[in-house]
């Protein structure tokens, strides 16, 4: 009798499409996309860190720890903003133009080496009376700077250990009571002949010994300073907002333009499109309704994280207005296409689930597309999340003006409308039969 | 002189390689209730979509009061109540009516008129704030009915509107059904139910395979099929053997264990009774019957089940 049931079970299981895409497919493809957001398909998968430097100091010492800088692979070390094709190679960054780009998020952090830096540029016991390395970052993205000021400690020391070993002969010099005069001629000639050795290495270009990654306990001073949420009261609530509520939007979508689904299920399309109604006026309508569902629950989600988070709404309203309306309208054209694509409403239940589960994941609702892979990074761009995402981010985390977001609302109006088109489309197969 | 209500002029439609209309045509008088009744598949349905405008004819035409059916003109004299629900669930009577009225094109005082008619005409005003989802099956129906009348057209299609319902509904449907006849309007009535047909429609057309067989008044239709014969129904005792060899000798056929036969005069049926006794069928049961409709409808679409 159970194998009976058994049995029934899955043979109503492989006729079932929307609960066997569901069952098997799903988790498949959830497990690939979090797998490869964790880099688990290659090592070089791993995401690169994005750092500005300026080089204030201008010494050898300094030029060494940016070329060092530089060839750290799990950093992405740039000292001016990429030529234009055609165009004359940009002026170095300042620290300035470093702190505007990290605002702007060109970068999550800049590293400025201060003048001076060269003259004292390690110590291995307290940090005063010396200038820090700067670090300017952009705190919704928090590992950057950690990671930054780490590698920096390590950089210092596969990149100046002359340097270093010369500071270590000075408290040795004065913690053992002084050297003798042949000792300190010897101890200068072989620090020369290492200081000259580092040099050829540098002028080669080979890479440093990578072992020393463990002991970065504050050789250089570093100061850490956020330059984009130092004035926030909730620093991420803005941007789980944005990221929690388009894939909800996206559900809500899907499920209300579904209606259109169960009405031609049930006849009520035919009666409707047997009355004074054309199916363009009918699209239009569902998806005007579907569109302000949308800014309504977008509306109320960041009017519960004003009132109980501090997300500092009314201080942004035209850019929150702006993007709510945009990503409204894309997120109904998405519900509405799934809509006309779909024959039932089991197979639309089916289909959005995967879909909006997908895109949530690789657009950025349930990981941070900073800690993503390059390439995962350039996949999530073809979603709606990750465009809402970064235009609600531009608003409330980068205070930046209403002109700023038209990347993000022009993608989310045009691909909407051209969403709503392909629907209009599909959904002559109600017009007439 | 103004248009007939209903002209359908040798409408085809196919679906693939199934022809559902097959050169159908057909004239409806105002004022006049069309029955149409056929089995399963038969192409009523269709027939009914395609006077809604709903469907693209692969040949033929169908004009309502003289516009073709798909056009706006049509569409304003014409309502159509579907063999589904075809209704808002979530949604109250009084708001469904609410918003086909305006589908329709209805707004403000007219609006509300409607509705009020439409609460009245169907019986719904104890339950006209309740949602169509709690309504009982016969109380839906009427909805559904109303919805699609609410702009009041002069013709009227109603798809099997008593399927699924109690005798009780199904009578205050009839009666709503008469009422309409009574105001004038034209009504294009399909069913399953034979006597459904004999009560409210004036004319029957019987469709099978995509064509009407027959069409006139239940009158017409018995004379036609049947002249002045009347069906004998005998029912042999359950020791009977050899019932069906001996009815099929005479004309007739034997269904779970009653025999059919037709005879041209009533007393024919003393003949029928001195040869079962003659060959030794016990008959327990005999009932001399006029045909009526459905005997029609089986004479012209058979007796068999249709896949």
């Amino acid at each position: 009798m159970i194998a009976v049931i058994v049995r029934t079970g899955f043979k109503a299981l492989r006729r079932d499409r929307g609960a066997f895409l569901l069952s098997f497919i799903l988790p498949i493809a959830f497990f690939s996309i979090f797998a490869t957001i964790m880099g688990g398909m290659g090592s070089s998968g791993t995401a690169r860190v994005s750092v500005l430097v300026v080089d204030e100091d201008r010494t050898a010492v300094s030029e060494r720890l940016v070329r060092g800088l530089r060839r750290e692979p799990s950093l992405a070390a740039t000292t001016a903003p990429e030529a234009k094709k055609g165009q004359p190679a940009p002026p170095e960054y300042t620290a300035a133009t470093a702190e505007a780009a990290v605002k702007q998020g060109v970068a999550p952090a800049a590293l400025i080496i201060p003048q001076g830096f060269g003259a004292n540029p390690v110590a291995f016991g307290p940090q005063t009376g010396r200038q820090p390395i700067r670090i300017l970052h952009d705190s919704s993205d928090p590992v950057a700077a950690q990671v930054v000021a780490g590698l920096l400690q390590k950089v210092v020391m596969t990149s100046l250990p002359d340097t270093m070993a010369g500071v270590g002969m000075k408290y040795f010099d004065q913690a053992s009571g002084g050297l003798t005069a042949e000792q300190r001629k010897d101890i200068e000639s072989n620090l020369s002949k290492f200081h000259d050795q580092m040099e050829q290495r540098d002028q080669e270009g080979s890479a440093p010994a990578a072992d020393s990654a463990n002991n970065a306990g504050g050789l250089v001073a570093v100061d850490i300073r956020d330059v984009v949420g130092e004035n926030k009261r909730s620093p991420m609530v803005a941007f789980s907002a944005a990221g929690i509520g388009v894939m909800f939007l996206l559900f809500t979508a899907s499920a209300s333009a579904g209606s259109l689904l169960s009405e031609a299920e049930c006849g009520a399309l035919d009666r409707i499109l047997s009355a004074r109604v054309s199916m363009t006026t009918l699209l239009a309508g569902k998806m005007t309704y579907c569109t302000l569902l949308a800014f309504l629950q977008l509306t109320l989600m960041f009017l519960w994280g004003a009132a109980v988070f501090h997300l500092e709404l009314f201080t942004h309203l035209p850019g929150f207005l702006l993007m709510t309306a945009a990503t409204s309208f894309a997120v109904a054209s998405f519900g509405m296409l799934l809509a006309t694509v779909s024959r039932t409403r089991g197979q639309q239940a089916a289909i959005s689930t995967l879909l909006i589960l997908t895109m949530s994941a690789i657009g950025g609702s349930m990981f941070p597309r900073f800690l993503m892979p390059e390439a995962m990074k350039t996949v999530g761009l073809f979603t709606f999340n990750a465009w809402a995402i970064d235009g609600y981010t531009k608003v409330f985390w980068r205070d930046e003006p209403v002109s700023h977001l038209a990347p993000q609302v022009a993608v989310l109006i045009g691909s909407g409308m051209v969403l709503f088109l392909i629907a209009r489309r599909f959904a002559r197969k109600w017009e007439y039969q | 002189m103004s248009p007939i209500p209903l002209r359908i002029d040798s409408v085809v439609k196919r679906f693939g390689e199934v022809t559902a209309v097959a050169g159908i045509s057909l004239d409806v008088q105002e004022r006049t209730c069309l029955g149409l009744l056929g089995p399963n598949g038969a192409g009523k349905s269709t027939l009914i979509r395609s006077i809604a405008g709903r469907i693209r004819l692969d040949s033929g035409s169908i004009q309502v009061f003289g516009q073709p059916a798909d056009s706006a003109a049509a569409r304003a004299e014409l309502g159509w109540a579907p063999q589904e629900l075809a209704l808002y669930p979530l949604l109250t009577c009084r708001e469904n009516l609410e918003a086909f009225g305006q589908y329709q094109g209805l707004r403000g005082k007219a609006l509300r008129g409607a509705i009020q008619w439409c609460i009245g005409w169907a019986a719904l005003a104890d339950r006209a704030d309740a949602t169509v989802k709690s309504l009982s099956g016969g109380m839906r129906r009427r909805v559904n009915m109303a919805a699609g009348l609410i702009h009041r057209p002069r013709l009227v299609l109603l798809d099997e509107p008593t399927a699924g319902v109690d005798p009780q509904a199904r009578n205050r449907i009839f009666e709503m059904v008469e009422a309409l006849r009574s105001e004038g309007t034209t009504v294009i009535y399909t069913t399953h139910y034979m006597e459904e047909a004999e009560r409210l429609c004036d004319r029957i057309a019987i469709v099978d395979h995509g064509k009407v067989i027959a069409l006139g008044s239940k009158e017409e239709l018995v004379a036609q099929s049947f002249g002045g014969r009347s069906d004998v129904l005998m029912r042999f005792a359950s020791n009977v053997q050899n019932g069906a060899e001996w009815a099929a000798s005479r004309g007739g056929t034997v269904e779970d264990g009653v025999g059919h036969f037709s005879v041209e005069r009533p007393t024919d049926i003393a003949g029928l009774l001195d040869a079962a006794a003659r060959d030794g069928l016990e008959v327990i049961d005999v009932t001399l019957r006029r045909p009526n409709l459905e005997s029609v409808f089986l004479q012209l679409t058979g007796r068999g089940l249709r896949p």
